[in-house]
Parts: C-alpha cells; structure tokens; sequence
C-alpha cells in the first residue's frame, strides 16, 4: 500500500503509512489498543475509504476490483462480530464461499468446508451452532471462513488472542502453512513473542506512523519503550526474541535491559500487554 | 465419509424431509379445505368438479367459492410469512414484522380514509367496483407511503436495522394515532366498516386478486430463493459480509421494499391478518434452524399451512357464522408465540 491515510471524521488515525508485504510472507501489524491496526486491516479490504493513497494487490488497486473478485482475492477475519441469528460451524464456514458461488453452495463448496473443518480440528462441531462454542472455538470458525475462500491475501485481526497455549501454536502453524505458496498474509497480534516467532517481518504502528517495520529483531526494548510505554526486558531463546513486559515506563522504575544471550529458556512465557477489546 | 460430511448429510436430510413434511401437510389441508363447507364435497366429487366434471352446484362452490378462497389463503400465508422472516433478517431481530415496521397500521390508516371519503365500506355489498378496488388501492398506499419513508431514510442515512425499526414505530404510532381521530370524527356506520376491515378476512379477495398476490407472492418467493445465501452471509454481520463481496446497503434495502411491498399488497386485499409472518418463520428456526436458505422457503410453506387451516377453522367453527381468520390468528397466534418464546428461546 502505498502513503495510505485514513481520518474518521475529523480525527487523524493513519498518516502516509507504506507497506508491502510479498507472498508467502507474514507481516505482523503491532501496537498498542486504538493505534490504527483494525483500522488499517479495513482499508486493505475496502471496509474503510481511505482518504488519500492507494492499496494494491498484484499491481491490480482494491478500489476498483468488484466486490466478488476482492472477496475471492482477500480473506479476513475480523476482530469481533455478532451474529443475528445463529448458524452452525458448517454453515459459517460455507460462507466463506460465497464470493466463489453462484446462488447456492455446490457439491466442491462443501468438500471445501468438510476440508478446513478437518484441518482446524472441528470435527466433532461441524452441525453445533456457533453461539454455543467457546471464545477460542470461535475464533477458529472465523479463521476457517477466511481460509475456505483461498484468497491470495489474508487480513488477520488478532486471530489468536482468545486462544489457549496450544491453540495459538497450532493456528499460527496453520496460518504459515497457508502462506506457503502465494498467499500474503497480514495479521494484527498483541502477543509479541508469537509475532516475533511467526511472522517474517512486523511492523510497529504508534500515533498513525509505522513506527519501526522489519524483521522481529525491530522489537528492542527501546522500541517497545516508545510505542507501547512499557519496560520490558528483550532476551533471544533460540534465536528468536523474547519479550518480558516488566512495568508501565512512566510509573515504575526502569527495569530495562539490554539483549543478554540465552538462559531463560525454562521460564514460561509470559503475554505482553495482552488485551481483548 | 468424514465425521463431518456425516453430520451435515443427516441434517441436510432433516431439513428436505422437513420441507416435503411441510408442503405434504399443505397438500392435505387444502384438500381438506376445499372439500368442508356448509356443502360437504366428497373427494370423487372433488376432483371432477376441479376438472370440470360433477353436478354445476359442486363446480360454482368449489370454482367460484372455495378455490380462490384457499389459493387466497395459501399465498396470503406463504407471502406474508416470507416477508416476516426477510424482515427478521433484515432487521437482524427476531421481532421484525409488518406491524413492527408500521406498515399494517398504514394500511389500516389509508383503508379507514378511503372508506370516509367515498361512504362506502369494502363491507357493503352494493360497494360495486369502487368499494372493491378503491379500499384496497387506499390500503396499499398507505402501507407504501410507510415503506417509503423508512426506505427513503435508510438511504439517505445509514440501512443499519436499528434506523428501520426505530423508524418503523414511529409511524406505526404515528399511524395509529391517525386512525383513531378518523375513527373520532366518523359516523356510526363508517367506524362499523372501519373497523370490520381491519379484520382480516380471505373471503374479500376474489380471483383478481387472487392472481394479483400470486403472481407478487411467486416472485418475492423466486428473489429471496436466488439471494438466500447472500441473506445468510448478512446474517454474519455487516463487515464480514462486506469482506465476503455482499453489497450489504442494498441487500437490506432490497429485501426490506420487497417485503414490505408483499405485505402491503396481501393486507390491503384481506386486511390484517396478525402473528403469521411471526410465526412461522420462528417455527422453521425452531425445527430446522435459522440458514436463510432454508428458512424462506419454508416458512413460506409453513406461513401457507397455517392460514389455510386457520381460515378453514373460522369458516367452519361456528357454522354458519363465518369468523374473519384475523380474528382467529391473533387468538391463536399469541399464545403460540408465546410458547414458541418459552420453550425455544434458545434458538436464536
Ligand atoms: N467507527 C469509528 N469512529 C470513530 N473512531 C473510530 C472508529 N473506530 C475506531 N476509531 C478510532 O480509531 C483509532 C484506531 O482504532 P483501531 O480499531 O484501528 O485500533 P487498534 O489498533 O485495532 O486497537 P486494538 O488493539 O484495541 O484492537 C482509535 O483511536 C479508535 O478510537
Ligand atoms: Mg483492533
């Protein structure tokens, strides 16, 4: 995307942002609540008018594609939603091929379904109705209707956040696998040392600038200072970053370290800065 | 086979069983339905007088009398239940319903005019042409004039379901309040009729408009089959059916003018006919779960059952009086809507 603005009303949320992200690579979207994430996710998908600049996918502007061929090219999974009425796993699912169908799902939109459920683990769930699962459960049917589609681009607003330990190990796989290949993927994520070991690049959003964007060795203890306002000691296990939030910047006393080598790899890991909104 | 395609085969089947169940019932019903009367026909009867055989008193009650009048009831059913669950859906509450929207009381406020101006009830039956055509044109605009606005207003703001329904009470009070003073300033005889055509009574219609609401009721039936999925996908919520490629603002305002259009047209022929596109609608949620692709269809079956039944009830109860079905509906509908709240609340 390219010196991408967006205002609601008259209130400045994104100023002049440039990303790119290449195919079978996963650009993760950090900051803090309210710095323009969602935001940004909606412009990519046309949800949201930017004011100004443009987004494209392979050469071709979002804004000009028919709402069929966006669908079928961006798949995405929003940060919350409510149902009217309720539908079960399968059907939720199947709406993810919508943009492919005509006026009624075929034969090979079902075995696309029956597919994705199997591959999320939902197999016991498939008739349940969606308002009767957990939180987590949730977040899987909805990861499940964006993956269903196979878009070549995948917005993603913090898939995981309601997710236990293993879950959130097992859909970041799940996303990576589907990026193998030629699908970019583009995901909003509190958790920063899940950023930090799945995706290829992040990008820090503070004050409606990318703040920093690179690989995960961006995420220095002094850029987490500036963006979210907290102390935190950034360490390296096995090669990835390890980020442990110690006190809130202005209240408590300075707990920040430099990078040290290894040897805090028995600790559990902890969340930073977690937050369902 | 998969634990999964297992699964949703067995509810698949359910649902196609639930929807032969439904139109099978409908069959037998208004088979039934032509056959009692105050003149019992037997079935051999029956059917050569439907062929144009049989005695000529067998072929003008079942033609002239009977026939329109259980046509009548089917797509007065079918369409108003149709519209119901598109309203719901629309709306995105399980409250949606032409007297939510105002509609009904519109109608009733532009049929109650009609019937000041000219002197003459749809109840009379010297009426003649205009008492026929006149009411029921006066009706439909009025239910128009409502629709209008809530359209009108949607358009120009936001289609969110909160505008429609807030909208709709409004004029549905505003409405209300209106045919009151009407009522206030009429004479004895008017509010007679006034009132005598809020009734809903499948009786009124003759086969023109028989013809009339089929050929709208069959082509609502034909939109919302085509769009069902598209209704589903709404159902998700406006971003995720905006990711999916829904143009949702004209989804809503589409199905909204459609339903409103239907039960403008069947109230302004038979007058208030309460609780079935309430109903029925809910009943389908309850036995086979809400998938819009489903849902019309059958509700509309469902919706057509339940009127033919009712309205062979009030013809047959209390024989030889003739009950308005309206009256019927609402007597029966409350408390089955209230058990449908009690004991199936789980649902949606
Ligand atoms: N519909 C709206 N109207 C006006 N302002 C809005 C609207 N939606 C969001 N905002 C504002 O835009 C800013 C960015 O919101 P956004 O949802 O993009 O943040 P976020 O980074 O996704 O936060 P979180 O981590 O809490 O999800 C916030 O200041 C928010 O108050
Ligand atoms: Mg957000």
């Amino acid at each position: 995307m390219q010196r991408l603005t967006f205002a609601y009303d008259d209130e400045q949320i994104l100023e002049e942002i440039n990303l790119t992200v290449q195919s079978g690579e996963l650009l993760g979207l950090l900051g803090p609540n309210g710095s323009g994430k969602s935001t940004l996710l909606e412009c990519c998908n046309r949800l949201l008018g930017p004011d100004s600049g443009r987004v494209t996918i392979d050469g071709d502007p979002i804004a000009t594609l028919a709402p069929d061929e966006r669908a079928r090219r961006v798949g995405y999974v929003p940060q919350s939603e409510s149902g009217a009425f309720p539908a079960s796993v399968f059907e939720t699912i199947l709406q993810g091929r919508r943009p492919h169908g005509g006026w009624s799902p075929s034969a090979s939109d079902r075995e696309a379904v029956e597919r994705v459920i199997d591959r999320l683990g939902l197999d016991g769930l498939a008739t349940r109705n969606v308002e009767n699962l957990s939180g987590g459960q949730r977040q899987k049917v909805r990861l499940g209707r964006a993956l269903v589609g196979d878009p070549s681009v995948l917005l993603l607003d913090e898939p995981t956040s309601a997710l236990d330990l293993k879950h959130r190990l097992e859909v970041m796989d799940l996303v990576v696998g589907q990026l193998q290949g030629d699908v970019a993927g583009m995901i909003a994520i509190h958790d920063l040392n899940l950023a930090a070991r799945y995706c290829d690049r992040v990008a820090l959003l503070a004050e409606g600038e990318v703040h920093a964007v690179g690989p995960p060795d961006v995420l220095t203890a002094e850029a987490i200072r500036e963006v979210y306002g907290v102390e935190a000691s950034v360490r390296r296990h096995r090669d990835r970053r390890l980020v442990v939030p110690e006190a809130p910047a202005d209240t408590g006393p300075s707990a920040a370290e430099p990078p040290i080598e290894g040897h805090v790899a028995d600790r559990p890991t902890p969340n930073t800065a977690e937050t369902d909104d | 086979m998969t634990e999964t395609a297992t699964a949703v085969g067995e509810r698949r089947r359910r649902r196609v069983g639930f929807l032969g169940g439904v139109a099978l019932t409908l069959a037998i019903a208004g088979t039934f339905a032509l056959a009692i009367g105050s003149v019992q026909v037997p079935l051999a009867d029956l059917l050569a007088a439907l062929t144009g055989g049989g005695t000529e008193l067998h072929r003008n009650i079942v033609w002239r009398n009977r026939l329109p009048r259980v046509l009548g009831a089917i797509v007065a059913g079918g369409g108003l239940a149709i519209a119901g669950a598109a309203m719901q859906t629309v709306l995105r509450n399980p409250l949606g319903a032409p007297y939510t929207l105002g509609i009904s009381q519109a109608a009733a406020f532009g049929a109650a005019l009609a019937i000041l101006l000219t002197g003459v009830g749809a109840g009379s039956a010297a009426g003649g042409l205009l008492a026929t055509w006149l009411t029921p044109i006066a009706a439909f605009l009025g239910g128009m004039v409502s629709t209008g606005v809530i359209l009108a207003l949607v358009t120009y703001r936001q289609a969110t379901p909160e505008t429609m329904i807030l909208t709709g009470v409004a004029l549905g009070s505003l409405f209300q309040a209106g045919l009151t003073l009407l009522q206030y300033f009429a004479s004895d005889t008017e509010v007679a009729a006034i009132v005598y055509w809020t009734f809903g009574d499948i009786g009124r219609a003759g086969w023109p408009q028989v013809i009339v609401m089929t050929v709208v009721v069959l082509a609502a039936t034909a939109y919302f089959l085509r769009h069902g999925w598209d209704y589903d996908v709404l159902d998700a919520g406006t971003d995720t059916a905006r990711s999916l490629g829904v143009n949702v603002d004209s989804l809503r305002i589409r199905g909204m003018a459609i339903a409103s259009l239907v039960t403008a047209l069947i109230v302004s022929f038979v007058g208030i006919i309460g609780f079935v596109g309430l109903v029925a609608p809910h009943v389908v949620r309850m036995v086979i779960g809400g998938t819009e692709r489903y849902l019309m269809p059958a509700s509309a079956l469902v919706g057509a059952t339940l009127l033919v039944v009712a309205d062979t009830a009030a013809r047959t109860v209390l024989s030889p009086v003739v009950l308005p079905v309206g009256i019927l509906t609402s007597f029966l509908g409350a408390p089955l809507f209230l058990y449908l709240v009690i004991e199936g609340r789980a649902y949606w």
